[in-house]
């Protein structure tokens, strides 16, 4: 009973999605304040519908319904409650259950926080939503039924994937799909702009939150899924530049590129038509993330549910929201006139370029990810596009924006005197050359060009971020006096920047430094890496919930001195009979011990692969820290005080004082 | 810069001094043992390239299939006969086409794959120096408006 109820919630869900893209479209067109009205509580509605119908499919898993076709396919009886509860997520069905889940919550929000906006703005952004919303609703009733019986009903189910089944997979795709869904938000708020033709500062404050919020959510869940393949996948790797990766890293990309263009418009009233473009954009990678990993037109590790012909209805789907979208771009975007000057060298001449760095990037990714796709289907011979790849080319398309992101907080707005910001820059530059030469010497014991190149970039972010924010404080009368005055969004745009730097320092230092050896080993026997001694005690049988697992003890010395003992695993899945290998890893800021159980030899020995990986917190510190820095600025005061706020702007869009 | 920020730069370094480690690694046990140094890091760089052709994307330094061990010793044992790295990626393509090599080499199909991102990145660059100056033309031909920030500004910066 539960099951059906979940499903019609899903139906009604639809019927209010309908209402919400129409009634206050139709309000708009007529001016009818009542109507646009309409749109606030259809929102509101439709999340406590579907909010309900996403229990329903949770009620069904904890109870182990197995005469629900998707339950039966994706637990099991032995299945924790913990992972009978993340299972909803664990395919197609309930992943697009959870992404309507998030867009509902995100309209819900619009809705309740913007109540002080025009109410023919908020009137289209939410017909906007309410549209994307009709398209997954009906995607879902129509191919993907998360509640779909069967009969005969099965004695068990056939266990979630294994591979899901860690604690780091369970909070990775919904902060991910926060993200991506996160930016339909600034996608609507762009539409609305195009129809009413009003993109002012004023537009721009309204969206930033909305765009910052998605990103950190983006940004927690690429950070936590490079976590999760670094613990779980075995291989020592943290980004495998996977097709499925490149999804969310392209949203990502394009989403940094928006806040930065958002800040230029909302200070300056410039690249209008760009940053709604952007908009645009950053909405339009999230849909194609989501078709390319629903579809199955890329095979990768990480598509675990596919089926062409969803990818067919998604593809789809992306024409109608696209074509209508880039259409209405063309018609309206003209008519937003940036005014005011843009000088190379200031702030806002600097954030450009780091458009065009960022989306480029992005472009690079596109092309590398749907290259060898292309070339098959044009009958050219069939390629692959892997790591080397993408390494050669993304790289010096990113280093100039580490630079760039070092001069442009010490640039003003308008136009800055070059002299001014060399004098300005040049102890944080002198030091940053020293730590590159001090630093490889001190943590790896090495030095090399591409080395130094890193280091120096990412010390160059760092010292220029701090120095920013001294030059804020020291201002003011005291140190406490100067640090409580410094806006929340100041502080976030700090903490982000200090996140790249920590996060580009963990890069240089762990892709350049990291040492890794294979070995076999008798229990009793020991293998040396990097000055660190591995003991293999013994591999015993362990007995898991659902699984059968080979655990080894390592105890890892040095010099004599235990360290730690590491106990990697070897998982048999009763359910599925998959094996799956689990990392132990002994982790510290300066260096990640690392040893995952190989294959079993036949007297009873084992293959150990054994990582010796410097500054590897470093990495996942650095996304840490970004998701941090979003939420101060998506925090900040003035972004509440809409009313006041508003005030002050021009017609010409310019922020007054 | 003010001593007190050399002392908080030298302060945050303090952790790192302590990580100084040595570097002295012995020849692996069982994979590679024939292999000196120089050769490893070729090995290691190589395993890295090469797509294990069963797995669904994977090189074959990341996978444990049996075709995936069977090219690393095929890697490991060329190596040891001192044929070059082309030698070997030559061999790799010649018994499974391109699709093995994760770095695709510049041939007539993979064009704009190398060019492309370099190309587009001229083009926009191009794009926005084109606003720049069309932008900062456009202000000098016609005086803006007195802008209130920066007069504002103005008025800052000239109180004592």
């Amino acid at each position: 009973m539960i099951p059906e109820i979940g499903h019609f919630l899903l139906i009604v869900a639809l019927g209010v999605a309908v209402l919400q893209f129409l009634v206050p479209s139709w309000g708009v067109w007529k001016g009818d304040a009542r109507a646009m009205a309409v749109g606030q509580s259809a929102a509101q509605v439709q999340f406590a519908l579907v909010f309900l119908s996403y229990l329903c499919l949770t009620w069904a898993f904890v109870q182990k319904d197995f005469s629900v076709t998707y339950v039966a396919a994706n637990s099991h009886s032995e299945l924790p409650l913990m992972y009978r509860i993340s299972a909803v997520w664990g395919a197609h069905e309930g992943s697009l259950l959870l992404w309507m889940l998030m867009l509902a919550g995100w309209t819900g929000a619009v809705s309740v926080f913007n109540r002080r906006l025009p109410a023919d703005i908020t009137a289209t952004t939410l017909a906007v939503l309410g549209a994307i919303s009709i398209g997954f609703l009906s995607f879902m009733l129509l191919t993907s039924n998360p509640f779909d019986r069967h009969f005969p009903v099965p004695a068990d189910g056939k266990d979630l994937n294994p591979l899901l089944q860690d604690p780091g997979l369970i909070i990775h795709p919904p902060m991910l799909y926060m993200g991506y869904v996160g930016f339909s938000v600034a996608f609507a708020f762009a539409i609305a702009a195009l129809v009413s033709g009003r993109l002012d500062g004023a537009w721009a404050r309204w969206t930033r939150p909305w765009t910052t919020t998605a990103w950190l959510f983006l940004t927690m869940g690429i950070t936590l899924g490079s976590w999760w393949a670094y613990h779980e996948l075995g291989w020592g790797g943290w980004w495998f530049w996977d097709p499925v990766e490149n999804a969310s890293f392209m949203p990502w990309l394009v989403g940094t590129a928006l806040i930065h263009s958002l800040a230029v418009t909302e200070k300056r009233g410039l690249l209008k038509s760009w940053t709604v473009l952007l908009a645009i954009i950053a909405f339009s990678l999230s849909l194609l993330g989501t078709f390319l990993v629903r579809s199955g037109v890329l095979v990768s590790v990480h598509a675990f549910a596919t089926d062409p012909a969803r990818g067919v209805y998604i593809l789809g789907f992306l024409a109608v929201v696209l074509g209508s979208a880039f259409s209405l771009y063309a018609w309206r975007a003209p008519r937003l006139k940036s005014d005011g000057d843009l000088a190379f060298f200031s702030r806002e001449g600097l954030l450009l370029l780091n458009n065009v760095f960022l989306v480029v990037a992005a472009a690079a990714v596109f092309l590398g990810t749907l290259y060898p796709l292309f070339v098959d289907a044009l009958g050219m011979g069939k390629i692959s596009v892997g790591p080397p790849y993408f390494n050669a080319v993304f790289i010096p398309l990113t280093a100039p924006l580490a630079v760039l992101l070092g001069l442009g907080m010490a640039v003003g707005w308008k136009r800055a005197k070059l002299k001014e910001v060399v004098r300005q820059l040049r102890w944080p530059a002198a030091l940053a050359v020293l730590l590159a030469i001090v630093l490889p010497f001190l943590w790896v014991d090495g030095i090399g060009f591409a080395v130094f190149g890193g280091v120096l970039l990412g010390c160059w972010v760092l010292l220029t971020s701090v120095h920013d924010l001294w030059g804020r404080v020291r201002a003011k009368r005291s140190l406490l006096n100067g640090l409580s005055s410094v806006p929340r969004s100041v502080w976030g745009m700090t903490m982000a920047h200090i996140g790249l730097g920590v996060w580009v320092l963990g890069v240089a230092f762990v892709s350049l430094y990291s040492v890794e050896r294979d070995v076999r080993l008798a229990a009793g026997e020991s293998a040396e890496l990097h000055g660190y001694q591995y003991f293999l005690r013994g591999v015993d049988p362990v007995r898991g919930p659902n699984y059968d697992a080979d655990r080894g003890t390592v105890e890892v010395t040095r010099d004599g001195a235990s360290i730690t003992i590491l106990h990697p695993e070897k998982r048999l899945y009763r359910a599925q009979q998959s094996v799956m290998t689990e990392a132990a890893v002994d982790e510290s800021p300066i260096r990640d011990l690392y040893v995952a159980l190989g294959e079993p030899f036949d007297n009873g020995d084992w293959s150990l692969r054994m990582y010796y990986k410097p500054a590897m917190q470093l990495v996942w510190w650095g996304g840490f820290i970004m998701f941090f820095g979003g939420i101060l600025a998506a925090s900040d005061r003035r972004y509440r005080l809409t009313k006041l706020a508003q005030a002050p702007v021009g017609a010409d869009g310019k922020v007054g004082a | 810069m003010s001593p007190r920020h050399w002392a908080l730069a030298l302060l945050l370094a303090l952790p790192v001094l302590a990580a100084a480690q040595p570097q002295a690694e012995e020849p692996p046990l069982t994979v590679q043992a024939t292999l000196d140094a120089g050769q490893q890091e070729r090995y290691r760089r190589l395993i890295h390239e090469l797509r294990c052709l069963v797995c669904q994307n994977q090189t074959i330094a990341d996978s444990n299939a049996p075709l995936a061990q069977d090219l690393r010793s095929q890697v490991e044992r060329q190596i040891a006969e001192g044929r070059s790295d082309d030698d070997i990626r030559h061999y790799m393509t010649a018994r499974y086409g391109d699709f093995v090599l994760y770095k695709p080499p510049v041939q007539r199909n993979t064009v704009f794959l190398w060019a492309g991102p370099f190309l587009l990145l001229l083009g926009a660059l191009a794009i926005a120096l084109r606003q720049l100056l069309r932008r900062r033309n456009a202000a000098a031909i016609t005086p803006a408006a007195p802008d209130p920030q920066a007069l504002q500004k103005l008025l800052d910066e000239d109180r004592p």
